[in-house]
């Protein structure tokens, strides 16, 4: 594709991007949980300029019937891409592509959900692409993951989507639209930050091992500063009527009562009161 | 102490702690613990668990639900327990005779039931009872949702909470632990019950809240108590 567009300037000489990033250098994201009311869990992930919205759905019983598996729950995602996200309209609607995207995205997130505690469901997630500028499959990924945490689905760790490539010669992190476009290579991942397990793995282009190896390092090393930006929005979500509550508390006479710690699982209450 | 009982954590997040156990909503790996959940870290006598802050309803055996009727067979009925599964009630843990394929004539499809998990197996199938004191069929009232991990708060120390609605809206209150609840009153009282239910599932996870749901209810009822 480079060869038949004017060729562009990728790298300059500082050894500055395009966009002014040096080659370790993330765009800016920015994450909120919890952005929807009809679905059990949901997120809305911008990066750089990305933007995804994440909604998920269950535990809860799998239909077609025939897909439920008996032992444990399946994982069903939907990666769609708005017909307005790109500067040509897209058709909109499922495709090769997008199809792929959906099922990498599953298996990546069947290895960290807990799916033998939810036998015959299953956990749907909804990932949609309002704004696409490269990388979108891992805005997907990140987006998608902070959304079943807020479902409440018990899962190993979050996930965290990134990408690296090659532009212009150089091993460069979180490609934008001119070097996914023009580079040499795109090498998008996901990985479990706690453990450094990687879920999902795909390459477009040709690396040699040792380039290889530093892309992989940039991603993981992205992965440690993106997780710590879900964490932030998966706690931002549920300290808002713990704030509202200190700062009337603070006003008002300070003798908090002998108070159940909001027990669960604990059976010494009834299961019901008449 | 206070502090740490309500600390959020996320899943992943490491739970330390000298010779603690893994509780529900964790996992051990490598010999350490780990969050499975988002929730607020809980510890006691030595287990921590991970209180959910959302996320479905998991039937347990003894609990009381509040179930609509979905559908029927000949001998039984399939209710909605708002949990992930469909909850069969079969005719004999029902109180009446009923013959078979007779099953429409005792319930139809919509009602709302009073009902006990009878048993759940390994693969999740439930099974209901309507045959235990106190179940019933309900009639009339509404239903409010809440997150079913908010329904002990709802209920309070040994049902302290509902007790206190109770007696200032004198409605008539059944909190099903899959996060129904089911108000039957007068219009003006049933909306102050809601709303009342509504503040704690909106502040389920604060210090004090008995006193501020009394604080909520004295206001509305301008300090006469029902």
């Amino acid at each position: 594709m480079g060869d038949t567009e004017k060729k562009v300037k990728l790298i300059d000489s500082d050894g500055r991007r395009n966009d002014g990033r040096m080659p370790h250098e993330l765009r800016p994201v920015k994450i909120e949980a919890g952005v929807l009311h009809r679905a059990d869990g949901s997120a809305y992930v911008e990066w750089g300029g990305n933007k995804v919205l994440a909604a998920v759905y269950g535990p809860r019983e799998a239909h077609p019937r025939h897909l439920q598996k008996p032992t444990r729950a399946l994982v069903q995602c939907r990666y769609n891409m708005a017909p307005f996200s790109v500067s040509d309209r897209k058709r909109p609607g499922p495709d090769r592509r997008s199809n792929e995207i959906s099922k990498v995205i599953s298996e990546a997130f069947s290895s960290v959900i807990f799916l033998e505690q939810f036998p015959r469901t299953s956990v749907d997630v909804y990932m949609e692409v309002l704004q696409a500028e490269a990388g979108t499959r891992c805005a997907a990924i990140t987006a998608a993951s902070v959304a079943i945490a807020d479902a409440g689905v018990p899962m190993r760790d979050l996930v965290v989507g990134c990408a690296s490539g090659k532009v212009g010669g150089v091993v460069c992190l979180d490609l934008n639209k001119d070097e996914d476009n023009f580079g040499e290579a795109d090498v998008p991942m996901a990985v479990v930050p706690r453990t450094g397990q990687i879920v999902l793995l795909q390459m477009d282009g040709h690396l040699t091992a040792k380039e290889f190896d530093q892309a992989m390092a940039y991603s993981l090393g992205a992965a440690q500063q993106i997780y710590e930006l879900q964490k932030d929005a998966l706690r931002r979500r549920y300290s808002v009527s713990l704030e509202e509550f200190r700062a009337k508390e603070a006003t008002a006479s300070p003798e908090p009562e002998e108070e159940p710690k909001y027990d669960v699982y604990h059976d010494d209450q009834p299961g019901v009161a008449e | 102490m206070e502090n740490q009982s309500r600390q959020v954590v996320v899943p992943g997040e490491p739970l330390e702690g000298p010779g603690l156990r893994p509780g529900p909503g964790t996992y051990r790996d490598g010999g350490r613990i780990y969050a499975a959940l988002l929730g607020i870290r809980d510890e006691r006598n030595g287990v921590v668990a991970i209180i959910p802050l959302s996320g479905r309803y998991m039937p347990r055996p003894g609990d009381a639900v509040i179930g609509t009727v979905t559908d029927y067979g000949h001998g039984h009925w399939l209710l909605d327990i708002n949990s992930p599964y469909p909850a069969p009630l079969h005719a004999i843990e029902s109180p009446w005779r009923v013959d078979y394929g007779d099953t429409q004539s005792f319930l139809r499809v919509g009602e709302m039931l009073l009902v006990e998990i009878l048993s759940v197996d390994e693969n999740c199938r439930v099974q209901v009872t309507l045959n235990r004191e106190g179940l019933r069929k309900l009639e009339g009232g509404a239903l409010v949702e809440i997150a079913p991990s908010k329904v002990p708060r709802v209920i309070g120390k040994k049902g302290s909470m509902v007790s206190l609605i109770k007696d200032f809206t004198r409605c008539r209150i059944f909190v099903g632990q899959n996060g129904r609840i089911w108000i039957d009153g007068e219009p003006d009282d049933a909306r102050i019950a809601e709303d009342a239910v509504r503040l704690i599932e909106e502040y389920a996870q604060t210090v004090g809240l008995t006193e501020m749901v009394h604080g909520f209810l004295e206001k509305k009822y301008g300090r006469k108590a029902g």
